[in-house]
């Protein structure tokens, strides 16, 4: 094929009219006749007893159809997989509870259910539904959680659910080559996804008896868990999933999709179930808070000789994807450095906190901020430029990672992005005022995208050609904004020579589109992608046949464009493709196909010592920063912000970019601003007024910069970006901040008041020196 | 709850409708089925919910139904109506501005409602005119430029 016609275009989005004219419906804009409406009664307190329940006096209210506590749920204890369908063993499995039975976990986990005739009467049932609570002392410190002897949040002698480690080389003859040895902690806080579409669903009973549940969920899979706890054949659940207004890794998991199934299966009527926004960041799934222990040794000439890692993460109230989670931080614990000697352990334990499961970067941010922390640590104590000191350590093409051993056989694009986010910063801003400092911070990282190979992931995808040349598409892949389902119907239009319009998407049904698995882990333009090229590849093939058969010329020199079947060499011969069609069906040849993919399959690896492959591949990538630090009030201003990602082929541009733009600014927020504060359990910052995001005033104009090296094992070499994107922005901002006022924060969020603290102790420092 | 018969125009379209006491604008208008006004937090705090309301831009989820009676609403369905409106649709879908997508109704009327008091283009006032609308997805800048480019169009 010569060249792209609409892949790597920067063409509107197939979503996007009918989201700005206010037409697309999210899931809580579908109502059904005779629909009732649910509300979730949830624990006062984050570590207590249950000793009963009395829902009488909420049951006799008038209107209210149901109340429901655990001894109404079939299966009220499930263990699940978490939408995985591979069994990989215990280590990732883990206990699904509907409701709280006799012990509570954490503040916001559901005690009730109730289903009304309004939401204004289910509220007020829940005032009238009677728990009788014993608090019990809890614990919400990982540190102490992991100590023998804690109070153990679940049911178990640990709260230890998940170790892992990996190891090469010889750590203590590392450490002895070193001239240099930097010993620190990071700490990184609970954050929350606040996608700004709260989590919202409705389900019914349909004219066959089966339970319907049209929901804003990533991962439409999740039928088959629904399904097992309503004890319901799994054929007997359907998903729609919808648009969603954003996901992030929050509604990865099941939100409330179990209660709509349980409401409506019990009152046979439609039922609406949406959070408001406090109870959206009380009780839906955070991103993991890591304390980092770090030990790096190097060489006078900055060159790293060993890395000592211990990483203990927060997995909450339970498991969840936890253990997914902290196996992704130790893989990722030493960064996309060439280091001979490297030690990592990392623990995932349990607390009385929010439950801790999916957020865009899934494990990687956090390692990222400490490693990149120290690289810029060694770079000012070594006096070696920040990014000749990467240079000097950085993987490239063929080159192993240097925690697991996993080679690069695709290209690596560093030192190249590096170099290239470093040098369009640009000319240095000058400033008079004393009071405002000026810095730069440089970071890179790398980020997987697919799942973990010995998952053995696949993705389906069925494509049809109509009679007219229009075309159709089926595939499971849910939508949450980043262009998931326009980037399938690029690659068939491309594929096919049509005009993206003539191109219609049916998606996230699991009664009627093929599963293409979660919308998660940088998957889906790599995975679905691939099928969707597969299956629009097989039916181009069949029209290229027929269409040489017609034009009598050798297959190989034909091509399809704007809906011809034409003759490259010479475009004047051509036939067009509705004529084609009409000779394929009258000769019986299918113009349709569903087509899967799979990605590399491996064994599960050895948890204590991680090696080989475990992800089919990574994306590599490096931000820079210029801030200004108002040194009276500790202030944080991102004056300049750029970006550079190998993307391997950006198939949309605009998405990339998005993509990149908006990962830099939800990492913005991780850097300087954003903590859910939960204090002895109690979530302190319930509203957008307590949990700060970047608004539009906060944010520099970031420059995105597309490195293509065709490398990736996506369609046309692409690699993944949605959570690359947002991996790698939060040291680069510290390291800034330090460069201009010499302040080393160590902990996330880098707010004005740990500024302002850090600076009093310098200047104190100084004052007691020079006396 | 006591309950009031109100009229209004919605969308230049003239309705009588019954509205509850304590009902917020914004529950008021998604349960007469103008389901493209969001919510995002019901606390005035994330912009989603913004609507026009005698030519002002207002979160109408602190704004009381009541507060409507005798009175002209325009939310993003109703840009199609107008000229600028129209404009700015077009601006975003061209710029990739959208993404999920579910700010966008809040941001396209709180843009056009700046535009149309602040003639003049300048990026770092539009920013400031949209820091009321929250958006996760976009990290602002094609919003930014998608604005921005009306306005210049509009300026001439």
């Amino acid at each position: 094929m010569s060249e792209f016609k609409i892949v790597g275009k920067p063409i509107p989005r197939h979503d996007a009219w009918s989201k700005v004219t206010g037409d697309l419906k999210y899931a809580d804009d579908f109502s059904l006749p005779g629909m009732i409406f649910a509300k979730v009664l949830r624990s006062k307190y984050p570590a207590t007893k249950i000793i009963s329940i009395d829902t009488g006096k909420a049951e006799q209210l008038d209107g209210v159809r149901a109340v429901l506590t655990a001894k109404d749920v079939p299966h009220n204890e499930t263990v699940t997989k978490f939408g995985q369908s591979t069994d990989v063993g215990k280590g990732f499995e883990g206990l699904y509870r509907v409701l709280a039975e006799k012990k509570v976990r954490f503040m916001g986990e559901a005690v009730a259910l109730v289903a009304a005739e309004t939401e204004e009467i289910a509220e007020k049932a829940l005032d009238l539904i009677e728990v009788k609570y014993e608090p019990l002392p809890g614990v919400f410190d990982p540190l102490e959680a992991i100590k023998p002897g804690a109070y153990l949040v679940g049911e178990n002698n640990t709260n230890i659910i998940g170790e892992f480690g990996c190891h090469q080389g010889d750590i203590g003859k590392g450490f002895s080559q070193a001239d240099t040895i930097i010993e620190d902690t990071y700490k990184v806080p609970f954050v929350d996804h606040v996608y700004l579409e709260p989590e919202a669903g409705i389900s019914w009973i349909d004219d066959y008896g089966i339970l319907n549940i049209r929901v804003s969920t990533q991962v439409i899979e999740h039928f088959r868990d629904v399904a097992d706890v309503l004890g319901l054949p799994h054929n007997k659940v359907r998903y729609i999933g919808t648009m969603m207004g954003g996901g992030f890794g929050g509604k990865e998991d099941i939100t409330v999709e179990t209660y709509l199934a349980l409401l409506t299966w019990k009152t046979k009527k439609p039922v609406r179930l949406v959070y408001t926004r406090e109870e959206s960041i009380l009780c839906h799934s955070k991103r993991h808070p890591f304390v980092m222990k770090y030990k790096v040794g190097a060489k006078k000439d900055g060159k790293l000789v060993a890395l000592d890692a211990e990483l203990i993460s927060d997995a909450g109230a339970y498991p969840y994807l936890s253990p997914w989670v902290t196996l992704y931080a130790t893989v990722n614990a030493a960064g996309p450095y060439c280091i001979p000697n490297v030690k990592v352990k990392s623990y995932s334990v349990l607390t009385n906190n929010t439950f801790t499961s999916a957020n865009r970067g899934f494990g990687a941010p956090q390692p990222n901020f400490a490693y990149e922390s120290i690289m810029d640590e060694l770079s000012h104590r070594l006096n070696i430029d920040p990014l000749e000191i990467r240079r000097r350590n950085c993987l490239t093409t063929g080159k192993a990672l240097a925690t697991t051993g996993q080679v690069f056989k695709t290209y690596v694009a560093l030192p190249e992005v590096a170099e290239k986010t470093w040098e369009a910063l640009g000319e240095s801003v000058e400033c008079e005022d004393e009071n405002r400092k000026i810095g730069r911070g440089l970071a890179i990282g790398l980020m997987s995208y697919g799942r973990m190979t010995f998952l053995h992931d696949s993705s389906r995808c069925y494509v049809r050609l109509e009679s007219d040349g229009s075309v159709l598409i089926r595939s499971g892949i849910p939508d949450l904004g980043g262009g998931q389902i326009s980037l399938l119907c690029q690659i068939v239009a491309e594929e096919l020579g049509v005009p993206i319009s003539h191109v219609k998407i049916y998606h996230s049904d699991t009664a009627l589109t093929p599963l293409a698995g979660t919308t998660t882990a940088t998957r889906q333009t790599y995975m679905s992608g691939n099928a969707t090229l597969k299956a629009a590849r097989e039916i181009r093939n069949r029209i290229l046949n027929k269409a040489a058969e017609i034009l009598n010329v050798n297959q190989d020199k034909l091509d399809i464009i704007n809906e011809k079947v034409l003759v490259n060499y010479d475009p004047s011969q051509y036939a067009p493709l509705v004529k084609v069609i009409k000779a394929c069906n009258a000769d019986g040849i299918e113009l349709f196909c569903e087509a899967q993919f799979n990605a590399p399959s491996t064994i599960v690896p050895n948890l204590s010592n991680i090696r080989g492959m475990t992800f089919p591949d990574f994306t590599f990538g490096a931000q820079a920063v210029e801030v200004a630090v108002d040194t009276e009030t500790g202030q944080v201003e991102i004056l300049k912000l750029t970006t550079c990602y190998d993307v391997g082929k950006a198939i949309n541009p605009f998405s990339v970019e998005g993509q990149m733009e908006g990962g830099s600014i939800y990492g913005m927020g991780y850097a300087l601003t954003e903590e859910v504060i939960m204090e002895k359990g109690v979530t302190m910052t319930p509203s957008f007024a307590e949990y700060i995001i970047p608004t539009a005033v906060d944010v520099p104009d970031v420059k995105a910069i597309l490195v293509e090296s065709g490398g990736g094992l996506g369609p046309y070499g692409a690699k993944g970006i949605g959570e690359p994107s947002c991996s790698i922005i939060a040291p680069a901002i510290l390291n800034a901040i330090y460069d201009a006022v010499g302040v080393r924060i160590k902990s996330l969020p880098a707010t004005p008041e740990k500024i302002i603290r850090s600076l009093k102790k310098i200047t104190l420092k100084n004052k007691i020196y020079t006396r | 709850m006591e309950e009031y018969k109100i009229e209004l125009t919605v969308n230049d379209e003239k309705i009588n409708a019954i509205a509850r006491a304590e009902e917020s604008l914004l529950k008021f208008l998604r349960r007469y089925d103008f389901t493209e006004v969001k919510c995002g937090c019901e606390k005035g705090e994330c912009g989603t919910c913004t609507v026009i309301l005698n030519k002002k831009a207002v979160k109408s989820c602190i704004v009381l139904a009541l507060q409507a009676n005798h009175k002209e609403v325009w939310t993003v369905k109703g840009m199609e109506k107008l000229e600028l409106g129209r404009k700015l649709q077009e601006s975003f879908v061209n710029h990739g501005a959208i993404q999920c997508g579910f700010c966008t109704p809040g941001m396209i009327l709180t843009a056009k409602d700046y535009m149309e008091k602040n003639p003049i283009p300048d990026r770092e006032e539009i920013k400031k005119a949209i820091s009321g609308n929250l958006c996760r997805c976009t990290g602002y800048k094609k919003i930014v430029d998608a604005i921005y480019d009306v306005a210049v169009e509009h300026q001439k």
